[in-house]
């Protein structure tokens, strides 16, 4: 494997025809060998980016894509080396999953015997080797996004981009192909870009995320500082919930006041109730397994979620203090 | 139930009444061209001697037939296909009014099409004579069915992504377009071809105009022998036509049945969000 | 990514239909511009009592069939939508469709079959004092060849559009109180229309512009088609021909421009 690549996107902008604005000039720079994960809602122009940077759209006018020290700005997808895993996979139905892998070798005159080697040791990294004859028809969802990414690894690419890898599979098969996937994308030391909307998915898979929203770059950086950190009220309700109310923290409790107090509902620490704070009521419980969820009701009418562990043992019309850890 | 006995009891009457209209007719012509004569009715006998003598004289004009159809099938595969993919391609306003376009000589009277030829094209020596004036007058009306069936099966297909897929593993245009896009849309031009060869069979209108007395088809000689030929021989040359026709008829129902039993998605249906 | 590309590709149809149809037309629309007798051939065609007879009589025979057609379509198609399971309904599935593929001489020969000399009919009125009823070599005739061609296309149309009807609806109309009449003229009918108007428009464009059948039954009916094709073939009257074409080519093509708006595709040989 040659060295991994740098990307460098400078004042990326993306207009439509009809004058919308999928992407506002933005700037990002992803290290070599790096797995960034691109998290927005639909619509925040996460996918249209990583279109820009195969080369499937032209970004706007006095936008640059760097792919090391190249400038590829002016660069076909067909000439760009960039592996891609589509959204719906799009993987040829005239093709056996063998062949689909191959393909990528094919069209650079690679001679026959030396594709089909190549391509099993793809499909043999994704443990897929004997669905190699298969069609792609008689695979399921999770074959099929592993001969995706088997197909984009084949041709060596410089780059490789996942447009929401795992969305189209259900909830349980893409919990456990998650953590799959994020150990074979750190061993394959490949510069990586993951577009997902799902947060989960985001802190798993990439080493750093970056966080969109209408076109624009809220905030970079690892799971950990956005989390705690978050820049805007944007990242923080994105990332985790983020609950909001008006009040004043005296030492560590909750207290009448007229501050904005943000926190996320784990941080509750819920007790009796004390002679000074809010007195709070439960206006309901809902056990989750691993923990229990209750809807506080304060006295001035504002309501939150807090979350408990698991044997939590208040009920419902109990009058509890509420203070905050780590705050 | 929603509907009313009495209402299904005019609806069979009237169906099975059309039904009649329509196929009996058919029926009658087949009889006449096997019956030995038709004047005395089936009592005379059947016999294969009508057929025998279409045969004898207008075999010329059933090999001319199948040649035009199947040379106007070559050239609307080699230019439709093509076409029906920058179609799928482009969605604007300029594309769409190119298929309209397409659309024209179907939707314009066969005569008017023949006229604009002849008046046009009939005057450059040697082709006026050939047979090819006739296939180009095929041609003209049974492209824009090829390319409506190819374009349906490409967009079924969703091969727009597949072509971008392709794209990104540096196919370049013609590799994508003979490995991915042709073998995906085979349904969509195969449909087409059975449609482009019963259309060009049986076509009439234009050919009347186009042909010579050495370039006949077989609708051609169908009206020669209605104007003149015994209506026995004329049934039976009308019963060799329908033979024709059938075999190509079964197959875009079976095609047309064997599209609808399959999956409705798309192998790469997009999820929902 | 650059669509510019595959301009390439569109471009043998293209030139295919750019110089044998587009041009053509163009010529012949000029050629219908030239004068004979000192005046355009599109004045003398818009000034005369007989090609304006000529178009009357194409005009209320295809009026009249598609209007027939329609009345005769609406029950059937409905029949085929509200039973879409039964033994036989491949075969007579069949039956109605597959005259779609016939030519117009061949659907002239079979109403001369029907109601010709020799015909059917004929030889079932032998009894009647005026002797056996024949009518395929007039308007009579056509007007039966307009019906038996555009029967299976309306058929077709018309009961698609039942299928689709959500039967939702009727029994909305049902537990409302609606009977079977009230039932099919407030729900059934305004669901049916736009398919009706589509399916008649192609109806009345193709019996337009009919050749064929009105060739096979006699060179003498007074239809458009074969005033044109008269004025070709046996009074060389280039212009006028070219005129008449390009009049009734403008006609069929917008009734079939409202057809496909509101019907959708649908093919067929031509007639």
């Amino acid at each position: 494997m040659t060295e991994p690549v740098a990307i460098k996107l400078t004042q990326c902008g993306k207009t439509w025809p009809d004058g919308t604005r999928a992407l506002h000039p933005l700037d990002l720079e992803v290290s070599g060998g790096e797995i960034l994960a691109l998290l927005g809602p639909s619509g925040c122009g996460k996918t249209t980016l990583l279109r820009i940077i195969c080369g499937l759209e032209q970004a706007d006018a006095g936008a640059r894509v760097c792919f090391g020290h190249e400038d590829v700005t002016a660069q076909t997808p067909e000439a760009r080396g960039v592996g891609v895993v589509f959204q719906s996979y799009a993987l040829f139905p005239n093709m056996t999953a063998l062949q689909n892998v191959a393909y990528g070798l094919r069209v650079r005159k690679i001679p026959a015997a030396q594709r089909e080697q190549r391509a099993r040791d793809m499909l043999r990294l994704v443990r897929l080797e004997e669905f190699a004859e298969r069609r792609i028809d008689q695979l399921s969802g999770g074959q099929r996004q592993r001969v995706a990414l088997a197909r984009a690894l084949a041709i060596e690419p410089r780059v490789l981009l996942l447009d929401e890898p795992l969305t189209a599979l259900d909830a349980k098969l893409r919990e456990h192909l998650r953590v799959e996937l994020a150990q074979m994308l750190r061993g394959l030391h490949i510069t990586t870009i993951i577009v997902t909307h799902d947060q989960d998915e985001a802190m798993i898979l990439g080493d750093r995320i970056a966080v969109m929203s209408e076109g624009n770059l809220e905030q970079i950086g690892t799971a950990e500082s956005l989390y705690r950190a978050p820049a805007t009220d944007f990242v923080g309700d994105f990332l985790g919930t983020l609950c909001r109310v008006r009040a004043r923290l005296s030492g560590s409790v909750l207290a009448p006041g007229s501050e904005s107090i943000t926190f996320r509902p784990h941080e509750c620490v819920l007790s009796q109730p004390g002679s000074q704070g809010h007195t709070a009521t439960i206006l309901a419980r809902f056990f989750l397994g691993s923990s229990v969820r209750y809807e506080i009701g304060l006295e001035d009418g504002q309501r939150f979620s807090a979350l408990a562990p698991p044997d939590s043992r208040y009920t419902t019309g109990d009058l509890v203090s509420i203070s905050l850890a780590h705050h | 139930m929603n509907h009313s006995r009495i209402d299904t009891r005019i609806g069979t009457a009237i169906t099975l009444a059309v039904a009649a209209f329509l196929i009996g007719p058919v029926i009658l012509s087949v009889l006449a061209g096997l019956t030995k004569n038709y004047f005395v009715g089936l009592s005379s006998g059947l016999t294969l001697r009508w057929i025998g003598e279409v045969w004898a004289l207008y075999a010329e004009t059933i090999w001319r037939s199948f040649a035009v159809a199947l040379a106007t099938l070559a050239i609307c595969v080699v230019t439709g296909v093509p076409m029906a993919w920058v179609l799928t391609l482009h969605r604007g306003r300029l594309a769409r009014a190119m298929e309209e376009l397409l659309t024209l000589p179907v939707a314009v009277p066969g005569l008017a099409s023949a006229l604009a030829l002849i008046v046009s094209w009939g005057t450059v020596s040697g082709l006026r004579g050939s047979i090819w004036f006739i296939v180009i007058g095929h041609v003209l009306f049974t492209l824009p069915f090829m390319v409506r069936a190819a374009g349906a099966s490409m967009t079924h297909a969703d091969l727009t992504t597949l072509n971008e897929a392709a794209a990104t593993l540096g196919a370049g245009r013609i590799a994508r377009f003979l490995h991915i896009v042709v073998p995906n849309a085979m349904p969509g031009i195969v449909t087409g071809a059975l449609t482009v060869l019963t259309l060009s069979i049986g076509e009439f209108n234009l050919t009347w105009l186009l042909h010579t007395p050495l370039t006949k088809t077989l609708p051609v000689g169908l009206a020669d022998a209605y104007a003149s030929a015994r209506l026995e021989i004329a049934s039976a040359y009308t019963l060799v036509f329908l033979l024709m026709l059938i075999p190509l008829l079964v197959g875009l129902q079976w095609l047309a049945a064997r599209g609808d039993r399959r999956a409705p998605l798309p192998v790469n249906q997009k999820p929902r969000p | 990514m650059a669509r510019r590309g595959w301009l390439w590709f569109a471009a043998p149809a293209a030139v295919l239909f750019i110089a044998f149809w587009l041009l053509p037309m163009v010529g012949l629309a000029i050629i219908g511009a030239e004068s004979r007798n000192g005046q355009s051939a599109y004045l003398t065609v818009l000034g005369s009592e007989q090609y304006w007879m000529s178009l009357l009589n194409t005009v209320v025979l295809s009026l009249a069939a598609t209007l027939a057609t329609l009345l005769l379509a609406l029950p059937v198609g409905r029949f085929l939508a509200w039973h879409p399971r039964f033994p036989g309904r491949r075969v007579l599935m069949s039956m109605l469709t597959f005259p779609l593929a016939f030519p117009g001489v061949v659907v002239g020969f079979l109403v001369i079959l029907l109601s010709g000399r020799q015909g059917l009919i004929a030889n079932l009125t032998q009894w009647l004092p005026d002797g056996p009823l024949v009518f395929a070599y007039g308007m009579g005739g056509l007007f039966l060849g307009y019906l038996y061609f555009s029967l299976p296309r309306c058929i077709g149309v018309i009961s698609a559009a039942a299928e689709h009807i959500d039967p939702a609806l009727l029994e909305a109309a049902r537990t409302l109180g609606a009977g079977a009449w009230r039932r099919f003229i407030d729900v059934e009918l305004p669901a049916l229309t736009p398919a009706l108007i589509g399916a008649g428009a192609m109806s009345f464009a193709t019996s337009m512009g009919a050749f064929g059948t009105a060739f096979t039954l006699a060179t003498q009916i007074d239809v458009l088609p074969i005033t044109i094709y008269n004025e070709f073939t046996n009074y060389a009257n280039i212009p006028v021909a070219a005129a008449l074409s390009i009049v009734l080519g403008l006609v069929t093509w917008a009734v079939l421009y409202v057809a496909h708006s509101l019907a959708g595709g649908g093919g067929g040989a031509g007639a």
